[in-house]
């Protein structure tokens, strides 16, 4: 045997990476750059291509909180009122997504396959920041699309098994990876909503103490922000609220998210 | 010039056959029984870090006995085909049978072309979902022949012994602590030492579980499993 045959064993990189191994052996698969049907708006948004909008995570005591609001915006109208933009990508980390609602799908299913592929192949998990720079990686490959005004700037948080403490990380449309102490939020809302959080964040918060900032922040946000879908009593959709700590990923139920905001609600009346 | 040596066609398949079989029986056993909750899968392997038994996907594992580095990738290439399939159509449409199609293509080519054919044997299991969800269980061979089996499988090394055996003892709807016991005592027929938990490598395909049914029973929870009474 040459020595290229054996050596092609371990210079092999794409062995446990889902998205490498498509790359080669399937790339029409892969979310690949579009060429631009029209161009972009002003606002460097593409009409008529629904948008997500507010995101956000903030640590508490036992790991991160993250929330999301439930509307996608296509300009000034409503695209759809129930879209999910949290998504578990493993047991001990999600992402919450922004952006261009079809790409920004597309890599969080993507990132799932990825996170899962990697485990199966290797028999054990990534680290947190390999999941972080594996995101980041995505974010980048999508710079072409990012550039014809289909941005997709994701957060991502998890439960760090090493360190054992809840990290949380944002993204910038070239890929750049940021870690964040304390909260973010993402979106059209974000600002809003980082500005609540502000007022609010403590450090070790319990878990109904930062479920209930994360409410206040998205109620905030859906306040100012045209794009932001506030709470719909009516019916019945409520933000999604999802908690990552040491045992896992647990959601909120849509009572126990009505209820906190009845609760912030009525206070706020009272004022 | 000298004439290359004239191999009939029988001979050579006879050999590669006889010498992948030789491969095979020196390995140790793998069972595989179906039980209330789903499918598992029993193997001997003192090793706690290389595996025998894999998850694929959901609903599928992977058990292999032979040789390591062959069946590792065989587990490799079942890994990718169905994530590349779930990813591109969904999670529902990844099955056992067209995984195990494509291992027993893959391994019969390689058997008739291939100077050294492989010394494998592996078991593609998939749990049937909900209660009246039926199991599958496909058995390839080194050659490529392909087998549905029911009920249990077995494998590897002196693995018609250990099928009898199988055969007599089989119960349906067993508990999964009386499945493990069936699958030890199953292995233990061809050796004269007893096996404890630190010999063994046991999963599930566990349907009462959310999405990934696949799930390893560790030492521990062995022990008290295996211990009668308790």
């Amino acid at each position: 045997m040459t020595p290229e045959r054996w050596q092609a064993a371990f210079s092999d990189y794409s062995t446990s990476s889902f998205s490498d191994y498509l790359r080669h052996a399937a790339p029409h698969l892969l979310p690949t750059p579009e060429p631009a049907a029209r161009p972009a708006a002003s606002d460097g948004h593409v009409a008529g291509v629904p948008h997500g909008t507010t995101v956000l995570a903030l640590r508490y005591r036992d790991g991160v909180v993250m929330a999301g609001d439930r509307q996608a915006s296509e300009g000034y109208q409503v695209a759809h009122r129930r879209i999910e933009k949290l998504f578990k990508s493993d047991d001990l980390s999600a992402v919450g997504i922004a952006g261009a609602a079809g790409p920004a799908m597309e890599m969080a299913r993507l990132f799932q396959t990825e996170l899962e592929h990697y485990e199966k192949v290797e028999g054990e998990n990534l680290s947190l920041d390999g999941k972080a720079n594996r995101l980041g990686a995505m974010i980048r490959a999508n710079l072409p699309m990012a550039m014809q005004g289909l941005v997709v700037v994701p957060i991502f948080a998890g439960f760090d098994e090493r360190a054992g403490v809840g990290r949380l990380f944002k993204y910038d449309v070239t890929g750049g990876r940021y870690e964040e102490t304390d909260y973010f939020a993402q979106g059209s809302g974000g600002k809003d909503a980082r500005d609540s959080l502000k007022k609010r964040f403590r450090r070790d918060m319990s878990r109904d103490e930062a479920v209930r900032a994360a409410l206040e922040a998205l109620l905030d946000a859906a306040d100012e922000d045209l794009g932001t879908g506030g709470p719909d009593f009516q019916r019945g959709i409520f933000p999604t609220v999802k908690t990552i700590s040491r045992s896992g990923i647990t959601d909120l139920t849509d009572d126990d998210v009505r209820r906190h905001l009845e609760a912030i609600l009525s206070d706020r009346g009272r004022n | 010039m000298p004439l290359p040596y004239y191999v009939s066609p029988e001979q050579m398949m006879k050999d590669k056959a006889e010498y992948a079989r030789k491969g095979i029986s020196r390995g140790k056993a793998i069972v595989a029984i179906e039980y209330r909750d789903g499918i598992l899968l029993v193997a001997e392997n003192p090793s706690t870090l290389l595996h025998k038994i894999s998850e694929i996907y959901d609903r599928i594992a992977f058990a292999g006995v032979g040789k390591y580095n062959e069946f590792e990738n065989l587990r490799v290439a079942g890994v990718r085909h169905a994530d590349v399939k779930g990813y591109s159509y969904s999670r529902g449409d990844v099955s056992a049978k067209s995984l195990a199609n494509a291992y027993s293509q893959g391994l019969g080519n390689i058997f008739t072309q291939d100077i050294k054919p492989f010394e494998v044997e592996v078991l593609v299991c998939e749990v049937g979902e909900g209660d009246g969800g039926k199991n599958e269980i496909y058995h390839i061979l080194y050659d490529g022949t392909i087998e549905d089996e029911k009920n249990y499988a077995a494998m590897g090394g002196q693995s018609d012994e250990i099928r009898r055996y199988l055969k007599e003892n089989f119960q349906e709807g067993l508990d999964l602590a009386a499945a493990i016991q069936l699958g030890v005592r199953a292995l233990m027929v061809t050796q004269n030492k007893s096996l404890t938990e630190r010999d063994l490598e046991v999963a599930v395909l566990d349907r009462t579980k959310e999405r990934r049914k696949f799930r390893r029973i560790p030492a521990e929870v062995l022990h008290q499993l295996l211990t009668p009474g308790a």
